[in-house]
């Protein structure tokens, strides 16, 4: 049966349409909230070290976690922590924290409701289902339309249990497979609502503040806009050799520098 | 001449463990898939499977009657937009078309079946999505009928040619046979020509919807994936395939929730290996009626 996760690790290497060199060193995989950090890092890290070559793959921080807990790469990339069946199943796995990342709730810039506010609580009845329409909320007559990251992905279980509070997503949300997609459909939808990791955003969409906070580095920093978390690369053990170069290269001035090039929040 | 037949052998012995390969792994991917699936079946049974509809694979709900409906509208959306589009296509390629015509037409179709099925999705989420929402006024353009369109677009290669193939494989014998007792252009084309060539037509069209039932990137991309049974063409919903993709990255190894995603998959595939027998019996009739 190893050889039917092999096919399906394979599958989903190929499906995130961004598979790594085969001669690659060093190989992390896993979340594409971190996937551009550490795309852009390596980049960087490979034109100052020219005899090293560092792949950066998808699928998600579960399948990040997986992979590096079963050994088939060096690094895996993590918007989360670690589950307590990942833990029992991988005990020997180190979580390095490399940036911080915030979650924004995002609308179309046509839509009224990007200049107001929201409190968690609305933000959390609107996306269960409670409410339905944008008069409800004080806008025009139209039905709002959820848009969810699927099932497993890490900005997802971060909204989950920052702002759903146990109680379920509506089932009729779309579920779109990566943050680009969300972006995509809210830009494209002025009925649509969804959330996404601070370094998404553009002028394609709108970020609503929640209790009265816009989401922004400083707003992050001060702990005063509610959605923040931290993003991880994980390793079997201490980081060593090249995968543990590349991390303490991420946590230089320049890596962090990378880190907020690219959208997302410096350690301190 | 004993070499010569010496190398025949060879030859031909050559070609049939390569043909035998593509046989071996078809059986492994089946025994692959059931491996996978089939222990779903021990905590919950095939009827809460099959006819179930909540999917909660946290709280142990592995209902997957709307991925397979949703699987099934998407599908004969496309057959009922692609068939007519298709068959008339083959018609005008078989009969009308003059020469020239025939020689750019034919193979921009061909063209159109190497065409990547993400550039499909990606072409349907900027175009079809938004034609969708604003046409019907609807909240979301992703919707089944958006994945119906991109699908049909997709399958009109396979409908074409193998409707075009059939109607020119029609003996000659019947069209002048027809236009010798007096029968028009049409009369020929609708009461001869496509009923004789009905047979390898309707192969075409099954291969085309066992091509649309699996049909993953382009579905997923535009259909919304919403884990609750549509109510029509104009809902969003999501299909066999799209849930396999969506959630198999998270699936913990041999869980009940990897399970039942091999089980998905089982449906589709039993589907379009039935589709394939039935397709190929066709073909073979179609040709030993004309021999």
């Amino acid at each position: 049966m190893k050889a039917v996760s092999v096919f399906l690790v394979l599958g989903l290497v190929l499906f995130s349409g961004c598979a790594g060199k085969d001669s690659a060193d060093l190989v992390i995989a896993g979340s594409t909230t971190v996937q551009p950090i550490v795309t852009r890092a390596a980049e960087v890290y490979s034109k100052e070290h020219p005899d090293t070559s560092i792949g950066v793959e998808g699928g998600g921080s579960g399948t990040g976690i997986r992979m590096v807990g079963e050994g088939s790469v060096a690094v895996g990339a993590s918007s989360r922590e670690l589950s307590s069946e990942e833990k029992r199943a991988h005990p020997d796995l180190t979580v390095n924290t490399i940036a911080i990342d915030c979650i924004a709730i995002v609308v179309n810039p046509s839509n009224n409701l990007s200049n107001s506010s929201l409190s968690l609580a609305e933000v959390r009845d609107i996306f269960s289902g409670k409410i339905t329409n944008y008069k409800e909320l004080g806008g025009p007559d139209r039905r709002i339309v959820l848009v969810e990251r699927e099932d497993g992905s890490g900005t997802r279980s971060m909204f989950e249990s920052m702002v759903m509070n146990n109680t379920d997503v509506s089932d009729a949300a779309l579920q779109k497979p990566a943050s680009g997609a969300i972006r995509f459909t809210v830009s494209g939808n002025e009925n649509a609502i969804g959330y996404l990791g601070i370094g998404y955003l553009d002028g394609s969409i709108k970020p609503i503040a929640v209790n009265g906070v816009l989401p922004s580095e400083e707003s992050v920093r001060a702990k005063s806009y509610p959605l923040s978390r931290d993003l991880y690369l994980i390793t079997k053990g201490k980081p060593s050799g090249l995968a543990g170069e590349f991390i303490d290269y991420l946590l230089s001035d320049a890596g962090q520098d990378i880190v907020k090039e690219e959208g997302f929040i410096r350690l301190e | 001449m004993k070499k010569l037949f010496d190398q025949e052998r060879v030859v031909g012995a050559a070609l049939m463990v390569f043909s035998i390969t593509a046989l071996v792994i078809l059986l492994l991917i089946m025994l692959f898939i059931l491996d996978g699936g089939l222990p779903l079946f021990n905590k919950v049974s095939v009827s809460d499977f099959l006819l179930g509809d909540k999917w909660v694979p946290a709280k142990g709900l592995f209902g997957a009657s709307q991925f397979i409906v949703a699987a099934l509208l998407v599908t004969f959306g496309a057959i009922l937009l692609s068939v007519p589009l298709g068959i008339s296509c083959a018609v005008f390629l078989a009969e009308i078309a003059p020469g020239w015509a025939k020689r750019i037409v034919r193979p921009a179709i061909e063209l159109l079946a190497g065409i990547p099925s993400i550039i499909y999705g990606v072409f349907a989420l900027i175009i079809i999505v938004s034609l969708v929402r604003v046409t019907f006024n609807v909240a979301t353009g992703e919707t089944i009928l958006a994945a119906s369109i991109v699908l049909a677009i997709m399958i009109l290669p396979i409908i074409i040619s193998i409707s075009q193939d059939s109607i020119e494989s029609v003996p000659r014998l019947y069209k002048e046979g027809s236009y010798a007792l007096g029968a028009t252009d049409w009369q020929t084309i609708h009461r001869v020509l496509v009923p004789a060539a009905g047979p390898g037509i309707v192969a075409g069209i099954i291969l085309a919807m066992g091509r649309a039932i699996g049909e993953t990137m382009a579905v997923v991309l535009v259909i919304g994936n919403v884990e609750k049974m549509p109510a029509g063409l104009l809902d969003p919903g999501e299909t066999l395939t799209s849930a396999i993709l969506l959630e198999m990255g998270e699936a913990v190894v041999k869980s009940t929730h990897y399970n039942a995603l091999f089980c998905l998959g089982l449906v589709p595939f039993i589907l379009v290996l039935f589709m394939s027998v039935l397709s190929s019996r066709l073909t073979t009739k179609n040709k030993a009626r004309f021999a």
